[in-house]
Order: C-alpha cells, then sequence, then structure tokens
C-alpha cells in the first residue's frame, strides 16, 4: 500500500543547524496494516509523517502510494487519499464555521458552487451520531465551540469521511483528558476497522504501541530501529521492548513523555 | 435644522455609504474571511473608477461596469499571484501593486490626472431618462445604487454559501484545514482577492458616475473609511450568520457616512474625512483591546494608587488572610 524507498531529508544543510531529520529510511506497508510508531524525541516520526503527507519535498528517495509515485504530488493533492490527525485537536478544523460547513469541505460532496443539501445534512447528521457525542444536533454550531475530545472526534470524521488509503495519527490522543482519549481511540479502532483503512499511529504510550494494530516500529535517529509484527510481537512486553531498543540504537530510550504502563 | 435639510443629509449619507459599503463588502471577503489585509484597495477603486469613466466616455455606460469589474479583477489576480506564487509578503503585495496602479491609471486616463463626465451618459443619466416620468424621477441616483448594492450582497451572500465560498472563508479561518480538504489555498486565495477587487472597482465606478468625474486621488484613503466601516458594522452586527454579518457592512457603511456627513454640516472642514476615518479605526481596534487587558490594568492601578483605585477581590482578600 505505502512503499517508501531510501527517503531522506536534512533541514537547513550546510549551517550550524544541520539536522539531518531522516536518513536514508525505508518502509513497506501491506493493505490494512495498522501500525505504531514509538520513539525518542527528535527521532524523525512526525518528520516522516510531513514527508509521506507533502509538507516538504524529501532530499532523496521516493513515496508510492497503492501503486502510484506521490514524491511530487503536492500536500493538497495527496490529501485526497492520505487522511491525517495531530495531537493539537484545533489544527483539524476551522473554528468560527460550523460543523456542517467543516464536514462539508471534508466530504468533497458537489461542484465548487454547490450549496449544502437536505440530503448532505442527512448523510451527516448520521456519521456524527455514529461518534457518540452528541454533535448530530448542534450541526450549525461553530467548532469553536467544541471540546478538545469533540473537535479531535470530528476531525478524525473529517478525515475518514471519505475513507482515504492511508490515515496517519500523530499522538492524536495525546493532549486529552484520559476518558476523552480513550473514547476517541475507540471511535479510531471502529473506523479504520470498519473501512480497513491502512493506518500509521505514533504514540508515546508503549502498552498501547503493543496492543493496538499488527505491527509496531521504533524510531531513533531518523531510521527505523525495530520492526516487529506477528508472533514476536505477540509475545513482547513492554521490557522486552525497551530492551531491544537499547540493542538497535545503543542508548536508552529518551522520550520526556513516556508512558510506560 | 428642519425636517428637509435632514432628509437631505440622510439621503447624500446613503448613498455615498451604499456606493462605499460595496468597498467595505470587497473587505469582508479579503479581511474578514480571507484574513489577509489587501492594500490594493485605493489604487484598485482609482482603478475602477478610471477604466469605468474612460468606457462610459467612449460611449458605453452598461459596458462600463463589468470593464470596472473585470478591471479590479485583474488587479486582485496580480496582488494574489505576487504573495502565493512569488513569495512577496501579502501586506507588501498590496503596497506595490497600489504604487503600479498609480501609473496604470494615470495612463487609463490619458496621461491626465483628471476626468470630466459632465456631457457623458453614464448608468445614472441612463436610470434619470429611464424613471424620467415615473414618481420615482427624483430618486434616479439611489435607486440604480440600491439595485447594484443589492445584487451584488445577494451574489456575495449566496456565493459564501457555496463550497467555494467555505473554502475562502475556511483558508482565513485555519489553511492547513483547507489543504487536508483537498482545496489548495493558493487557489482560494486568488479566486478570493479577484472577487473582492472586482467590488471595489465597481464601487470606483458608481462614485466615478455619479460624481461625474475622476480624479487620480479618488481612491486614495478608500481602504481605512471602507475598514472603519467594516469595523462599525462588525461591533454592531458582528454576531450571526453570513447573511447578518453582510448586511452590517452596509449599515457600517451607511453610518460612517452619516456621522461624517452631520459633522461636515457642523463646519468639520471636508479635509478631515481621512483623518476620521484614521481615529474610527484606531478605536475600533483599540478598545477590545483595551477591555481585554482591563483586569491587568486596573490590579496594577490598585497596588500604585491603593487610595485612588481600591482593590477589587484578591488584593484585599490576601490581606485580610
Amino acid at each position: 500500500m505505502l512503499k517508501i524507498e531510501h527517503l531522506s531529508k536534512t533541514f537547513n544543510p550546510g549551517t550550524v543547524n544541520e539536522k539531518t531529520a531522516i536518513h536514508d529510511l525505508n518502509l513497506h506497508l501491506l493493505p490494512g496494516d495498522f501500525v505504531t510508531i514509538i520513539g525518542s524525541n527528535g527521532a524523525g516520526k512526525s518528520t516522516l509523517f510531513n514527508a509521506i503527507a507533502g509538507d516538504f519535498m524529501a532530499d532523496t528517495g521516493s513515496i508510492t502510494l497503492d501503486g502510484r509515485d506521490i514524491t511530487f504530488v503536492p500536500s493538497h493533492k495527496r490529501s485526497k487519499n492520505i487522511g491525517r490527525l495531530f495531537q493539537d485537536p484545533m489544527r483539524g478544523s476551522a473554528p468560527h464555521m460550523t460543523i456542517e460547513e467543516n464536514l462539508s469541505m471534508a466530504s468533497g460532496r458537489g461542484g465548487w458552487l454547490s450549496h449544502i443539501t437536505r440530503a448532505d445534512r442527512a448523510v451527516f447528521r448520521e456519521r456524527l451520531a455514529l461518534l457518540g457525542m452528541g454533535l448530530e444536533d448542534r450541526m450549525r454550531q461553530p467548532v469553536g465551540l467544541l471540546s478538545g475530545g469533540q473537535r479531535q472526534a470530528l476531525t478524525l470524521l473529517m478525515a475518514t469521511f471519505c475513507p482515504p488509503k492511508l490515515l496517519m495519527l500523530d499522538e492524536h490522543t495525546a493532549a486529552l483528558d484520559p476518558a476523552t482519549a480513550e473514547k476517541v481511540l475507540e471511535i479510531t479502532k471502529n473506523t479504520v476497522e470498519q473501512y480497513h483503512i491502512t493506518t500509521l499511529m505514533v504514540t508515546h504510550n508503549m502498552h498501547q504501541a503493543l496492543e493496538l494494530g499488527n505491527r509496531t516500529l521504533m524510531m531513533d535517529g531518523g531510521n527505523i530501529v525495530l520492526d516487529v509484527s506477528g508472533e514476536t510481537r505477540a509475545k513482547m512486553t513492554v521490557s522486552d521492548l525497551l530492551a531491544q531498543f537499547r540493542l538497535g540504537s545503543g542508548k536508552d530510550l529518551d522520550n520526556d513523555r513516556i508512558l510506560l504502563s | 435644522m428642519d425636517l428637509l435639510a435632514v432628509l437631505g443629509l440622510g439621503q447624500t449619507a446613503l448613498e455615498l455609504g451604499l456606493i462605499c459599503s460595496l468597498t467595505t463588502l470587497a473587505l469582508f471577503l479579503s479581511y474578514s474571511m480571507l484574513n489577509v489585509c489587501d492594500l490594493s484597495t485605493d489604487g484598485c477603486f482609482t482603478l475602477g473608477a478610471a477604466v469605468g469613466a474612460v468606457v462610459a466616455i467612449s460611449g458605453h455606460p452598461l459596458l462600463s461596469i463589468p470593464a470596472a469589474m473585470l478591471a479590479g479583477m485583474c488587479s486582485g489576480f496580480v496582488t494574489a499571484f505576487l504573495q502565493t506564487r512569488m513569495g512577496v509578503d501579502s501586506l507588501l503585495a498590496g503596497i506595490i501593486v497600489n504604487t503600479g496602479l498609480y501609473s496604470i491609471n494615470i495612463a487609463i486616463m490619458g496621461g491626465s490626472s483628471l476626468l470630466n463626465m459632465n456631457k457623458t451618459t453614464t448608468v445614472f443619466t441612463m436610470a434619470k431618462s429611464a424613471l424620467a416620468n415615473t414618481p420615482l424621477a427624483g430618486q434616479y441616483d439611489l435607486l440604480t445604487v440600491i439595485a447594484a448594492v443589492a445584487l451584488m450582497l445577494v451574489i456575495l451572500v449566496l456565493f459564501l454559501k457555496t463550497k467555494l465560498g467555505l473554502s475562502i472563508q475556511a483558508t482565513g479561518d485555519n489553511p492547513d484545514m483547507v489543504r487536508s480538504s483537498s482545496v489548495s489555498p493558493i487557489f482560494t486565495t486568488t479566486v478570493g482577492l479577484c472577487l473582492s477587487n472586482s467590488l471595489t472597482g465597481l464601487s470606483g465606478c458608481l462614485l466615478a458616475q455619479s460624481q461625474k468625474s475622476v480624479n487620480i486621488d479618488i481612491g486614495s484613503g478608500m481602504l481605512t473609511i471602507a475598514l472603519a466601516s467594516l469595523l462599525i458594522g462588525r461591533t454592531l452586527m458582528g454576531r450571526g450568520g453570513i447573511p447578518i454579518r453582510a448586511v452590517g457592512m452596509l449599515v457600517g457603511s451607511f453610518i460612517f457616512r452619516l456621522v461624517y456627513t452631520i459633522a461636515l454640516r457642523f463646519n468639520m472642514p471636508g479635509f478631515m474625512l481621512k483623518l476620521v476615518s484614521s481615529i474610527i479605526v484606531v478605536l475600533a481596534i483599540f478598545l477590545p483591546y483595551l477591555k481585554s487587558r482591563s483586569p491587568e490594568i486596573a490590579r496594577q492601578l490598585s497596588v500604585r494608587f491603593p487610595r485612588l483605585f481600591p482593590a477589587k477581590g484578591r488584593e484585599t482578600a490576601g490581606k485580610e488572610g
């Protein structure tokens, strides 16, 4: 589904601030893969997501999504096939526009000069109701009035309204309180399962990294240092994972927000 | 002041206010929706006036309207192109276009800085002859303006509800979200600026034809005047849906002109208009800012001058405890 070959990116080359964020990274995802990614601060997790989404052009290497080379495709065109959620719940929706207007943008229904129709509203209502947050009765309210959890759930709905080929979740529950985070994670799991979306998820929760999905990657220094799936992963504990990380990178996992339990 | 004089004042204010409200609507699109402060507004207003005048003088009064709008659209396109494709800062792009338009405007006016339309057939004189034998004959200019503004208002409100309109609103609100909806913010910024500048061009065209002359300075200060009107309108009718806020732009423009006309009546010299508009803009931005900082200021005052400003709440509570 997603194939990344020899991807490299160096920021501020030739200056004192030179930083190699990604170094000769290779990754191959199968359709329906749900991959969790963990790694220390500055390991290149977010840079990898930005490269896949097209926020910047990589220095070398290629990115292929579902058989199509997207290395030089601009980000707004990639977003047709790639859904993305950030840690900040505010980033995914326009606060001064109503819920239905935000959904209308995300749904991609109708031409440039089309209005939101009654049929659109019915579909929005139905999909919002599935979130179980009562948002279906607040469709004409500005999104800015929603709580962080509600906004993140809405963003998830917007990102998956037309199921994308790839969903990238960058610690999307980290800024939410535990109960809301649990709820948003539940919605995420259901959505991904329902539409069989290939998913990449960065998390700082080691337990979650092993429990969710079918494959776990560990990143360090701009590359993947550990890639476990199947039988090996099923038997793994958090301390195994940490030990493996030490073997792979030659140092302890250093992430100021890491949750070991 | 007798009743007729008051009505006369009201009518002048209404007419001028409505003509300039088209520029306010243009800013509503660029400043409020797209979150771009389009500093080319002054030049674009003059551009619309000059193009409209030249086309009308050459004998095509009806054609002058689309011509002025098209000219404004081109100017908006250049501003948008500079800021989205050539890496020019958005404020700077407006200033550059504004400066360039000065030469272009004089060139359009045939090298002169003043065009006279005293004997020209304009949309206003056409309305006058069309309404000649009806009871509305005396109000031909006001009716023309009302028709133009009402049409543009309806089109703008309907447009902002379309997917393209929503995309333009979202570009000012959260460009990341626009990109993730598979829409290019470059495209929406370009369309938004083209449309907003076509309204500015129309506004200039109508003002020139109603005054029967174009001066190269006709647009100078229009940005500040329109911004003052926009901020008045936003203060009065800023809460609610797009239709209410858009009508608020018209109300703001009218109130601005009314206050100004009344001030003129009380012997304020005409050249004060621009200072007044500048002060209104500053106050409209400063007062909400002051309000947001008021708790902080109140606390500082109560600590420095405890007798003059007795402290409320925490400060006293602390001492008693």
